[in-house]
């Protein structure tokens, strides 16, 4: 046992950080055929229309890919940060391979048209306990190594990874409580409008837990690794996660904004969504400032550009949820594309960028090599993906606003100026563009993958990295 | 307000949003009240080299925060977010909602005023009524109907002569009005034999191609086994039943013999919904203005 104390356990992030890849592509390319569904409705054959990939898509780039990097990065940072060996091997492996069984379980079920009907929350019953197991093992594996850690003080990564690990088990379990009729049938625990706010209050929190929360813990230790400077505030970092974890609860009701929920209750929403943003922009003003002094360096490590591009998204989502969450605005914006495009300024801009920055950090130092085996290839990356991301919002807002304005334009006679047909048909050019966007995300994907094979081909699996002593000064 | 079983919940909602929003507030002043010295780190070290500057938060930041902090809290009074209590404005949803209403009611009152005065004949002659139906029908009708009024299977074409309910203009205002529920019965007792003689009597109503026998044993089972208490002796249909007629080479469902048996054994049941209390009287009226003026109805059969 003296020597698998000695060493971190880099295989299971190995693992992750792979299938974070390989699921990456799977998840886009599905993104990008049901975009192109949208462009060319004829494509929509047998199991394989919009309505049944839809799902299967949201759950690939959500679970798969992005659920893959927060283990692959929660598992390699709570070890180098704890100064251990991660709790146990045993579980830990647990977890990887019941994730991907969950996986593959939605890529059978979800085309098949078995599902909840409750979106990000479509699996059914039997995957739903699936999930909880794995998730719960995830926990112990998680907690277990804060707990035998060798210095005092938590960091502030493993927070927000903590945090989105209760929060998630929580959401998971209340969100999916379902009454099951058979194997692959089930009906919500709730009726009515608190079905529908049950959903939301999931919904949001997967966005601000899963989706937010996770990642700040990656961009915590990924920024200031790869940039080689201190975190800006620790002040900032204990204000900003508290209030955001404790105001990310209240804002789901915003998405049921001038629907059959409660007056009250929809301003509670807003309110808690505004009171969001200051919260929201603490994480990013410390990541972008964490690199004051070494600006220098974005011109041509092509990973921090990455990390710190992803901010800039985080920023600008984050403001425009708030905004969006407006009742005023959301009167617009609501049912529309602009959605979709704010979706995507988060889950692309976001998430995905910060996790390829992460992924490329950890692959050198997991397969023994000193770097990728292209630089240049992670340069192209980048731009390709920024491009595709700038294509993929700006015609989502543009067909969103348009198609906010058409349908609530009124003739003197009180008729619609338009049809709903008519905004369809004015939406197809931003349609294009929105296809051309994810095809150039996608492509990066595939650049990624082959940069990563090219690495793997060239190197070998560390699985003798040290644990380092904590620093003598940490009291 | 309806929302809550009692003032418990009430007050329950009132304190816990209150306490919440005032505790970010909190939460910020007492991490702002003393300041961090500049440019320090807090002398903890993970993993070789990660480090923190404690460096104060930033002032504009902490603005933004309070300022959404204050708005909050002047919102809960001007505005129902504390529980049952309606706000010092009494906004409500359902009270834009009524006012956005009645405001486009007024604007539009003139309007249909002067649409409803027409006879609907004259309307349906009328470019500027017309075009309003028209549009009305491009919102309210042509899920079913078609863009073009021509209609699709089992959703009757508008833009032909033919008239299940029948053409004149009251009729047609009553059909928009309160609906219209056709129903074929079934006809399985039959056995396959008469109704597939019958398919091919109706066929050779409309021309079509038949079987000379099952046309004779069809035409004598038309009129003994109930098809023309409906359809009529001839066929022709009856408006008051809504049952088409079955001579004018115009389908509703199709006019292959498979098709007609289905039609005949299993039956058909078609619902027009009822318009006149979604709509109103006005709309209902431009609308039928808008059908008669497809170039049909008018009364011309």
């Amino acid at each position: 046992m003296s020597e698998t104390q000695s060493t971190y356990n880099y295989k299971v992030v190995r693992q992750f950080a792979v299938m974070t890849v390989i699921w990456g592509i799977v998840g886009m390319l599905v993104g990008v055929i049901i975009a192109a569904q949208m462009v060319w409705p004829e494509l929509n054959m047998g199991w394989l229309h919009f309505g049944r990939l839809r799902p299967l898509h949201t759950n690939a780039v959500i679970f798969a890919f992005g659920g893959c990097a927060l283990f692959a990065t929660s598992y390699y940072v709570v070890q180098r940060t704890c100064h251990t060996r991660i709790f146990s091997d045993g579980l830990a492996a647990f977890t990887f391979w019941g994730w991907q069984l969950v996986i593959v379980l939605a890529a059978i079920t979800l085309p098949l048209g078995i599902t909840q009907g409750k979106e990000y929350a479509e699996l059914e019953w039997p995957i739903d306990i699936l999930i909880t197991v794995v998730w719960v093992a995830y926990a112990i594996v998680f907690f277990g190594t804060i707990a035998k850690r060798k210095v005092t003080h938590i960091y502030v990564a493993n927070w927000f990874y903590g945090g989105y690990i209760l929060a998630v088990a929580l959401l998971h379990v209340v969100n999916s409580a379902a009454i099951p009729v058979s194997l692959t049938k089930s009906y919500s625990a709730y009726a009515g409008v608190q079905d529908a706010m049950v959903q939301w209050w999931y919904g949001h929190n997967a966005v601000g837990f899963f989706l937010t929360a996770g990642f700040l813990g990656m961009m915590y230790y990924f920024v200031p690794k790869q940039a080689g400077r201190p975190v800006y505030s620790y002040r900032l970092s204990v204000v900003h996660f508290w209030a955001l974890i404790f105001t990310y609860m209240w804002a789901g009701p915003h998405h049921l904004h001038y629907t059959a929920l409660p007056d009250w209750t929809q301003s509670v929403g807003m309110l808690f969504s505004l009171i969001l943003l200051a919260p929201s922009w603490g994480g990013m003003i410390n990541g972008v400032m964490t690199l004051s002094g070494a600006w220098h360096k974005l011109r041509d490590d092509p990973i921090l550009k990455f990390l710190i591009t992803s901010l800039s998204f985080y920023g600008m989502s984050t403001f425009e949820g708030p905004m969006m969450a407006i009742k005023t605005v959301n009167a617009l914006s609501h049912y529309t594309d602009w959605t979709i495009g704010h979706v995507h300024s988060g889950a692309l801009g976001w998430v995905a960028m910060i996790s390829i920055g992460s992924i490329y950090y950890l692959l050198p130092r997991l397969f023994a090599k000193p770097e990728m085996f292209s630089v240049k290839l992670i340069t192209v990356h980048f731009w390709v993906a920024t491009i595709g991301v700038v294509l993929y919002i700006a015609s989502m807002w543009i067909a969103g606003v348009m198609q906010g304005l058409m349908w609530r334009a009124v003739n003197a006679d009180g008729t619609l100026t338009y049809s709903f047909v008519e905004s369809v048909k004015a939406s197809y050019p931003f349609w294009a563009i929105r296809f051309l966007g994810g095809c150039l995300f996608l492509s990066g994907m595939l650049i990624m993958a082959y940069n990563m094979v090219k690495t793997i081909a060239g190197g070998r699996a560390v699985d003798d990295a040290l644990v380092l002593q904590p620093a003598a000064n940490h009291a | 307000m309806s929302d809550f079983v009692n003032q418990f919940w009430n007050w329950y909602v009132i304190l816990l949003v209150l306490v919440s929003i005032i505790a970010c507030g909190v939460l910020l002043w007492t991490q702002s009240v003393t300041t961090p010295g500049k440019g320090d780190t807090t002398g903890h070290v993970w993993d070789e080299n990660l480090e923190e500057y404690n460096n104060p938060l930033p002032k504009w930041w902490m603005w933004l925060f309070y300022i959404t902090v204050i708005f909050s809290l002047v919102y809960c009074v001007l505005y129902p977010t504390l529980g049952s209590y309606q706000g010092v404005l009494g906004w409500s949803s359902d009270g834009q909602w009524a006012k956005e209403k009645a405001k486009a009611d007024e604007q539009t009152k003139p309007l249909y005023d002067k649409y409803m005065k027409m006879d609907l004949k004259a309307l349906a002659a009328d470019k500027e009524g017309v075009e309003t139906g028209k549009r009305l029908y491009l919102t309210y009708c042509m899920q079913c109907h078609g863009a073009d009024a021509r209609g699709s299977k089992g959703f009757p074409n508008l833009a032909d002569n033919d008239w299940q309910w029948g053409g004149e203009p009251e009729t047609i205002v009553e059909t928009i009005s309160n609906g219209r529920m056709g129903v074929m019965p079934p006809h399985a007792q039959l056995g396959a034999e008469t109704i597939k003689d019958l398919a091919n009597y109706v066929r050779s109503l409309s021309g079509l191609p038949a079987d000379s026998v099952r046309v004779t044993k069809g035409q004598e089972a038309f009129n003994s086994v109930g098809c023309s208490g409906c359809h009529g002796p001839d066929a022709k249909g009856m408006h008051a039943v809504g049952a088409p007629n079955l001579t004018d080479k115009i389908w509703l469902y199709g006019s292959s013999e498979g098709t007609i048996i289905e039609t005949i054994t299993k039956g058909r049941t078609n619902q027009m919904p009822a318009w006149k209390e979604f709509l109103g009287e006005e709309k209902v009226h431009v609308l039928a203005a808008y059908v008669l003026s497809l170039g049909s109805g008018a009364g011309s059969q």
